[in-house]
């Protein structure tokens, strides 16, 4: 069993997960810059948060060190009450301009 | 050596004759502390009226009551001091010594120092400011609850500071009563502070006077650093014993009596610094009586009197002291000819009186000086008062073309006579007590030698000539001939309420007319302590004052002292001295003045009283003529003095002014502060373009700096420290 799991581990090299993380954080990025909505904004930075998760499990696995592992399960647990209370954000901001348009929060500018 | 040698080589090695009669610690006078408290209790008073907004005459009731109480004290402190003098210690202010020699200690404490001359001096100020406190009560009725604790409040000011400077016994406290003094004239001139001239005329009275306290504050730190001590019994010892001389390095006791002088010329109004005087006019008439007649420009007499030895070594500095009285006599004589305004012609006449003063005590006569500051405060005070009193009742006229035959109308009477009282005084009118102090002092120039003396005695004597003149042309124009009279422009709500708008000038009621006759009456007696002699001393035959002034610092250190004060003839003028028309100038000035005085009157008389029309006649006669029509108008355009002053120090000083102004506007703000912070700013605004609010641009940005970061991570770990790539 834990022959198998070493090979099917063997057969998915570091650069596979990297590109994989790679792709997680350019697809969150390009969501991040391109779209306007709130919530879709805000999916995409989960996206890139994943990305990270599976960079640093690759690289523990890479190293056979399970810091980062461990790390992940924290990171975990920190995104699930970051989600609870950015969604909580989103929707009390769309309760003061009835929008979730980004573009209604601009006044932080110059 | 004669006794009226007076030889002034004697003076610059600075001889002694005379030892200093000791002083004595008089703790038990204490209560001469009062002089000063009361002033202050008065103060304090009038701001709590002002504070609760009293309506009444409460404040000068109050003020009255105090300046009484210190006049009463003064009094009584001249009746059991013992002379020749007591110093009382009140506080210790100052009191430091760090080793045992001489310049190892300094000690300014709120000591009195009571000799003869500040009591002579502290006496006339309280009684003065006394009956001028009733005299304004009245006068400044209109005021009531406005201004009317403000005024009495300044007018205590002044006494408490003018008996600080009076009293003292050290340069220091006279140094704060000096500035006190000061800042209590510009308080009181200024005491009409929305009219604009009020306000022009208190800053030039202080800013003047600061030129002179500058020096006198110069003075005090030389003397400090010449003789070791700022006290006067110990100053006048160190002068005495000539201790000094060990440490003296030659030019600081020839600077001190300058320095010296330079402040009793700022304070006392004589030339170059007497501009002030004729603006202060502004003021209340009652403050122009006391401070600006009667006490505080008389301060400058007593601090040349009471510093009169450090003169004493260096001759040269009398001789100027002389000089520049004699001209500023004669030159404040000849402006108060040509005025028309009867307050500025009194400004002069004080001017020029302030002159013969320093004249008196240039010629080593200190006792002249001080008999006729004496008598000067008493007829001085009276025509101001009876000016204001005519300014008060015609609305603020003070144009002597303007109002004439005062002494016909009725409720003036007393005005225009008390008047004449104190005009004859001025005049010096034979055996009135202005001529007995002015020949004290005129006689003394041809007595004394020094550097064209005669000539100042002859200048000095035209210069009665022509007091007598002006004095007596405000008296025949505004008190004689026919009845006339047009109000001013500060008419008051009660002045012309009946017979159809009418004006009716509103006589002057029981305090100003009583005042009036009181002082009147002073400015008579005061010829009484030239007759007086209480002195054993027979060589002293000036009276009482020259008793007076004997005892006191204003001889000592003087050789052969009792000369000096002899006012008039006695056996020692046996011994060459100088004889004047074949007789003793004592006694050839009384024929004299009496006569230049009577020419000035009779002049007076024909120009402004039985020839009115030959005085325009004679005016248009001296403009016609081009050789001498300059005459007329410089001297009514006051000689052109203060244009001068504004051409040579005031435009120059306007123009550095805009000068630094430009410099501290645009160097100093503009590069230097204002530059500096426009870096930041600039700096802002060229990134500003970045902050559009947008989340999507913000977070390009960071993705372009992530970017960035990673880009040079990478090319720093191909090539190590960006070697390769620069």
């Amino acid at each position: 069993m834990s022959m198998l799991a070493s090979d099917t581990f063997a057969a998915v090299s570091l650069a596979h997960a990297l590109l994989l993380s790679g792709a997680l954080m350019a697809i969150g990025m390009a969501g991040f810059l391109s779209r306007r909505n709130l919530i879709v904004m805000f999916l995409c930075t989960e996206l890139m948060f994943q990305a990270a998760i599976v960079a640093m499990v690759a690289f523990g696995r890479w190293y056979w060190d399970f810091s980062g592992q461990i790390f992940v399960i924290f990171i975990l647990t920190v995104a699930a009450a970051e989600a609870a209370l950015a969604l909580a954000l989103v929707v009390l901001l769309f309760r003061r301009r009835s929008t979730l348009d980004a573009e209604a929060w601009t006044e932080l500018r110059e | 050596m004669s006794l009226f040698g007076l030889s002034l080589p004697l003076l610059a090695q600075g001889t002694p004759a005379v030892p200093m009669s000791e002083v004595v610690i008089a703790p038990e006078l204490w209560w001469a502390g009062l002089i000063m408290l009361l002033p202050l209790l008065s103060l304090v008073l009038c701001g709590l009226c002002a504070a609760f907004k009293v309506k009444s005459k409460l404040p000068a009731v109050i003020t009255t009551v105090c300046l009484a109480g210190a006049f009463i004290t003064s009094v009584f402190l001249f009746l059991n001091y013992t002379p020749p003098g007591d110093v009382v210690p009140l506080l210790d202010w100052i009191n430091l010594s760090w080793g045992s020699g001489q310049f190892e200690s300094f000690s300014a404490n709120f000591s009195l120092y009571i000799d003869s001359l500040s009591l002579l001096w502290i006496m006339f100020v309280t009684g003065l400011a006394t009956l001028i406190t009733i005299y304004a009560s009245e006068y400044m009725e209109p005021d009531l609850g406005k201004g009317y604790s403000r005024f009495f409040a300044g007018v205590s000011v002044f006494i408490f500071a003018m008996s600080a400077l009076v009293l003292s016994d050290n340069l220091l406290m006279l140094y704060l009563g000096w500035e006190g003094v000061g800042f209590a004239s510009y308080w009181l001139i200024g005491y009409y502070y929305k009219r604009p001239a009020a306000v022009a005329a208190a800053k030039k009275a202080f800013i003047v006077n600061r030129i002179g306290d500058l020096g006198l504050a110069l003075a005090v730190y030389l003397i400090w650093t010449t003789f070791g001590t700022v006290q006067y019994d110990e100053l006048m010892t160190v002068i005495q014993d000539g201790s000094y001389k060990t440490v003296y390095d030659g030019w600081t006791i020839s600077v001190i009596p300058f320095l010296l002088m330079l402040a009793a010329f700022g304070k006392s109004a004589q030339l170059p610094l007497y501009v002030w005087l004729p603006d202060a006019m502004e003021g209340p008439t009652p403050v122009s009586a006391l401070i600006h007649a009667a006490t505080m420009v008389t301060a400058g007499i007593y601090l040349v009197a009471r510093t009169y030895p450090l003169f004493m070594l260096e001759p040269v500095s009398l001789h100027v002291v002389a000089w520049v009285g004699g001209l500023t006599a004669l030159l404040a004589a000849t402006i108060g000819m040509a005025q028309y305004d009867i307050k500025r012609i009194m400004a002069y006449s004080t001017i020029s009186q302030l002159g013969f003063m320093f004249l008196g005590l240039g010629v080593l006569s200190t006792y002249g000086a001080a008999y006729h500051v004496f008598t000067h405060a008493f007829f001085k005070a009276v025509l101001f008062l009876a000016c204001g009193a005519i300014m008060h009742g015609f609305a603020g006229q003070l144009d002597l073309r303007k109002i004439s035959g005062l002494r016909h109308i009725k409720g003036w009477r007393i005005v225009a006579w008390t008047m004449f009282v104190g005009a004859i005084a001025l005049a010096g009118f034979p055996f009135t007590a202005g001529y007995f102090s002015k020949d004290a002092i005129l006689a003394e120039a041809f007595v004394t030698q020094g550097p064209g003396f005669e000539i100042l005695g002859w200048m000095a004597i035209v210069t009665a000539g022509m007091t007598a003149y002006y004095t007596f042309r405000v008296w025949f124009r505004v008190c004689a001939g026919p009845v006339q009279f047009e109000p001013g422009d500060e008419l008051h709500g009660d002045d012309a309420h009946d017979n159809g708008g009418e004006f009716h000038p509103h006589a002057p009621r029981f305090a100003i007319n009583s005042v009036l006759i009181i002082i009147a009456i002073g400015s008579v007696v005061a010829i009484v302590p030239y007759f007086m002699s209480n002195q054993a001393d027979a060589q002293i035959t000036g009276g009482w004052i020259a008793d007076m002034v004997h005892d006191s610092t204003a001889v000592d250190g003087v050789p052969t002292h009792t000369a000096v004060v002899v006012g008039h003839a006695d056996q020692a003028h046996d011994h060459g001295h100088p004889t004047l028309l074949g007789m003793d100038p004592h006694y050839a000035m009384y024929w004299i003045s009496g006569t230049v005085g009577m020419v000035g009157l009779f002049l007076a008389a024909w120009l402004h009283l039985w020839r009115r029309s030959d005085a325009d006649a004679l005016r248009g006669w001296l403009r016609g003529h081009a050789f001498v029509s300059w005459l007329p108008r410089a001297m009514e355009r006051k000689w052109y003095v203060d244009e001068v002053y504004i051409a040579l120090i005031r435009l120059p000083l306007w123009i550095l002014g805009h000068i630094f102004f430009a410099f501290d506007r645009f160097i100093i703000d503009g590069i230097f502060v204002d530059g500096v912070a426009r870096i930041p700013r600039g700096v802002a605004r060229w990134l500003q373009p970045l902050q559009s609010g947008a989340v999507q641009s913000h977070a390009v940005v960071m993705a372009g700096g992530i970017g960035l970061i990673i880009l040079l991570m990478a090319l720093f770990i191909q090539f190590g420290w960006f070697g390769g790539v620069l």
